[in-house]
């Protein structure tokens, strides 16, 4: 078998074994101790050529139903977005994609600069101070956000809403065990945070308060009056885990005073590939800047009186601060975090309140089209791109119909809480047509009965 | 921005200016303000980038090539193994059948995707040694969390909670200690030796009832395989302790040695060195983790199994740490790495290890007359250099490494591990031609005659590229993290 990633010939391999001054390259594994050498052949497929494996795997992709091959309204924090071609190529360009974080200045502007133009774009539309270079994913960023504010209030409780993302409140529970920090679910009421539990359970021991806004059911949470709330308690934080893509058309939650927003920016130039990688980011306050997880891009000068960017503030990385490190975060989803500079770019100031209005216009009309064939459409708030709906069967039931037609349901939302048999949650974004919707709600209703 | 600061897009956009194609609305326009409610519309929009599509393509082309990657040139950073990145891989990834998939699918409909992520446990098994691989962690510090969390909720489940340190030796990797503090361990340290290795002395007096695991990278960060192994298992287990294996350094022995032989309880990888995911400018990576049966109950929730040919999650795990991610790992990352193992096979793999650390031993012995060589004896897949001599001439490592620039060279790892002085780390890979060491080292050698005749190119150095060294002090003195209009 040829093996086209490895250069060495017999004669290079030859020459180098005797330069090292060894006759045989099992001399350079001798400290392996002969007990714990492996000495059989590892257990794994044979190899293939180039053609045949590319068939193979092509043929395995085949086998998945697909948001091409099927009309999708299917979110749930995972979204089926425009994404403009130029984003592939730009993230293509093998200069980003093969290179390391930029640790040498003088040969990374290029990824310097496009993390600090990321982090700008954060900035922008979630009206923070602050954003960081990324986090692997809105959950994980989240968990990393609760984590901070019982280090930074000294205070061990947080209460997070149950209308949040039901896997960034499980890493949530996880990620707490560490630190040893209680959480306190507070419940949702008609789609939204019970605000009378909320305040019930705010006292001077809470570190901070967690919503998603909009939250898991699509709804607007009310942040002015939570806000109002976690102002009773001094220290309290505020966190929120937001769309990035609502924000385009909603009032931002740093205009809330928000103290951490988190989430993913999947919904920018990142297709779903089932669930990762997408980019996780993290946005606070000046107050903040130095306990912030995870890596930083900052404006400087050269030697010259050049403008140019460095990772900063590192003294909060494990790298330098080792175990007093603010995080242990190392890797993040640099390139990712790229494609949707790119994505955001190509959308520009117009385009990203244009697409996000869209979405509300498209979730609207669904939502109109369900109530006039009197499908139940449960929760009054206001909502972004995503609305439940109530039917009489099994949610896994209707899908497996609906894959059928062709289309790929919403997300079973008793999977996340027993209350909630029967309900559907229905995600509906701007590539959607009318015809689309159209048919979903009629085959919904033909379902339904 | 002054004339010769290179534009950030901010500083290229002109209002009305666009750069999207979106969809036309093809239903009834509703009032979109009076839906929401007027308090919770913005009253100003996000300030992004009016810019065509040409000006976005040839900003970030430009941005592209003021960057180096491994296509670029040599890249021989210690520890982080940057290997060619496989076309092919790349290819693979972006099939519609493995990009466009909803996690939330039923699993009926993405069997070819759990199939290959099957696979890749099963592969990764074989290869670690261990008894089960979960694929759910995003990266290699995120592994080393969740295997010591693994740890902690064996040993609560045994009763035993006084085991609350952590020992990692002095030459670990940063997110080790870090690690074991996210995790609510105390990080306790053990010292390394004359030889570059473990002192088991040290490691005899630290170990003790409150060691909850001992992490350990195998060959360590100084790129030497700890031959003592067997009997450190032993020391830790018998105190009752676990031992963790970091994976960063597997691309050594793949085929040679598996950590579940050393006599590790849990192991990390990283996808995104050993098996070629790309590093992407610092992510995204992968870092799937293995264990022994013994500490399988604990895995993070929901595991892939196979039952009757069908690929399912298996969620009624009541022991398990829980989630540590939203939805099933970086899915596109193990794509790539399926397919490299793909490729190469148990043989491939064998030679990757076996070429890799020819070419560092290779290095090492052609720099050894220049340069201090702290530890003399033979290296895994990468070896240390120290600046010492150098230093005393006035040629810091950090010279030396800026100075390598001006050659085409991405620099080795400098200052790491901190064990050892003035240190310079490198890494070759197996993917690198005799030639292309052969050139770095003479770029080397060059440098060490600089240092000695003509030390001012080497501390002044960069000298050939687009920036020259950056005030650092000033970016952490007043930091600039983002674009206002008009201040940058």
């Amino acid at each position: 078998m040829e093996f086209r990633y490895l250069p060495m010939t017999e004669q290079d391999k030859k020459d180098m074994l005797s330069r090292i001054g060894v006759q045989k390259s099992e001399e350079l594994f001798s400290d392996i101790p002969e007990n714990i050498r492996f000495k059989g052949d590892l257990d794994l497929k044979e190899p293939k050529n180039e053609f045949q494996l590319m068939n193979e795997l092509t043929k395995m992709a085949q086998e998945n139903v697909t948001l091409k091959s099927h009309t999708s309204f299917l979110g749930a924090g995972v979204y089926d977005h425009y994404i403009p071609s130029i984003v592939d190529h730009v993230i293509s360009r093998s200069e980003f994609y093969t290179a390391y974080t930029p640790y040498q200045p003088e040969i990374s502007q290029g990824e310097l600069q496009a993390i600090f133009e990321f982090q700008t774009m954060i900035c922008e539309l979630t009206g923070m101070d602050v954003a960081n270079s990324s986090m692997y994913d809105g959950g994980t960023a989240l968990a990393e956000a609760v984590n901070l504010s019982a280090g930074q209030t000294k205070r061990k409780k947080v209460l997070v809403s149950k209308a949040i993302h039901p896997e960034s409140l499980a890493v949530i529970h996880s990620y707490v065990k560490g630190p040893g920090v209680e959480v306190v679910e507070i419940d949702h009421k008609q789609g939204k945070t019970d605000l009378v539990q909320l305040e019930s359970e705010l006292d001077e021991n809470t570190a901070s308060v967690v919503l998603q806004y909009p939250n898991f059911f699509g709804q607007i949470e009310p942040l002015d009056e939570v806000r109002k709330l976690v102002d009773s308690q001094k220290k309290t934080m505020m966190i929120t885990s937001s769309n990035p893509l609502a924000l385009g058309y909603l009032t931002p939650p740093g205009e809330f005073g928000a103290d951490i927003v988190t989430g993913d920016a999947q919904v920018f130039g990142i297709p779903a590939q089932y669930g990762g990688p997408h980019c996780g980011y993290f946005a606070t306050t000046k107050k903040l800047m130095r306990k912030v997880p995870g890596r930083l891009v900052g404006q400087t000068v050269d030697e010259d009186g050049r403008r140019g960017f460095v990772l900063t503030l590192q003294a909060r990385e494990q790298h330098i601060r080792r175990d007093k490190a603010t995080s242990n975060i190392c890797s993040n989803q640099a390139l990712n975090a790229l494609a949707s500079s790119v994505a955001m770019s190509s959308l520009g100031k117009q385009g990203l309140r244009k697409m996000s209005w869209m979405n509300i216009q498209k979730a609207a009309y669904m939502k109109k089209q369900l109530q006039l064939n009197n499908i139940n459409v449960v929760f009054d708030g206001a909502f972004f791109n995503e609305l439940v709906v109530k039917l009489d069967q099994n949610i896994k039931e209707v899908n497996r119909i609906l894959l059928q037609k062709g289309i790929i349901g919403g997300y079973d939302l008793s999977q996340m809480d027993n209350r909630l048999q029967n309900h559907m949650l229905v995600a509906v974004t701007e590539i959607r047509t009318k015809e689309e919707i159209d048919q979903f709600v009629k085959e919904v209703r033909d379902i339904h009965g | 921005m002054a004339d010769q600061d290179f534009p950030l897009i901010f500083e290229l956009s002109q209002e009305s200016r666009t750069g999207f194609s979106l969809p036309d609305l093809d239903v009834p326009e509703m009032d979109a303000e009076e839906m929401i409610g007027s308090s919770f519309v913005r009253n100003k929009a996000a300030d992004l980038p009016e810019v065509s599509e040409l000006q976005i393509m040839r900003h970030y082309t430009a941005l592209s090539k003021r960057n180096h990657g491994v296509d670029s040139g040599f890249y021989p950073l210690g520890s982080c193994t940057m290997k060619y990145n496989p076309k092919m891989n790349e290819d693979v990834a972006r099939l519609t059948g493995f990009s466009h998939i909803h996690p939330y699918q039923a699993t009926e409909t993405v069997q070819g995707a759990l199939h290959l992520l099957y696979d890749l446990q099963e592969s990764l098994v074989s290869i670690t040694g261990m008894d089960t691989v979960t694929l759910q962690p995003a990266a290699g510090a995120h592994g080393e969390w969740t295997g010591l969390m693994m740890i902690r909720a064996y040993h609560e489940a045994n009763g035993d909670y006084g085991r609350t340190k952590v020992i990692v030796p002095d030459s670990a990797h940063g997110t080790n200690p870090a690690s074991a503090t996210v995790a609510g361990f105390e990080a306790v340290t053990v010292k390394s030796d004359e030889r570059g290795l473990v002192d088991l002395e040290d490691l005899r007096r630290v170990v003790d009832e409150q060691t909850a695991a001992l992490m350990l990278t195998n060959p360590n960060t100084l790129g030497l395989f700890e031959e003592d192994i067997e009997e450190m298992a032993a020391v830790v287990h018998d105190a009752g302790g676990k031992l963790y294996y970091d994976g960063a350094n597997l691309n050594a022995i793949l085929g040679y040695a598996r950590p579940g032989d050393m006599g590790f309880d849990v192991v990390h990888l990283n996808l995104h060195k050993t098996f070629t995911g790309p590093h992407g400018g610092g992510g995204p990576g992968s870092g799937p983790v293995g264990v022994s049966a013994e500490l399988e109950p604990y895995l993070p929730k929901p595991i892939l199994t196979k039952v009757d040919n069908q690929y399912q999650f298996d969620y009624d795990r009541p022991k398990s740490i829980g989630r540590v991610k939203p939805y099933y790992g970086n899915f596109g990352i193990n794509v790539r790495a399926y397919t490299y193992i793909r490729t190469m096979g148990p043989e491939g793999l064998k030679k990757v290890s076996e070429y890799a650390v020819i070419n560092a031993n290779y290095m090492m012995r052609r720099l050894q007359e220049q340069y201090e060589l702290p530890f003399d004896r033979h290296c895994k897949h990468e070896f240390i250099l120290s600046g010492k001599r150098q230093k005393k001439l006035g040629v810091r490592t950090l010279d030396i490494a800026k100075r390598l620039l001006d050659f085409g060279y991405h620099p080795p790892t400098i200052y790491f591990p901190i064990n050892v002085e003035e240190a310079l780390m490198i890494e070759p890979t197996e993917t690198e031609s005799k030639e292309t060491l052969d050139a770095f080292v003479e770029a080397m050698i060059q440098i060490s005659n600089e240092a000695k005749e003509n030390p001012e190119i080497v501390q002044e150095a960069p000298h050939s590229t687009i920036v020259s060294r950056m005030d650092e002090t000033q970016a952490a003195r007043k930091p600039v993290l983002s674009y206002k209009k008009g201040e940058n």
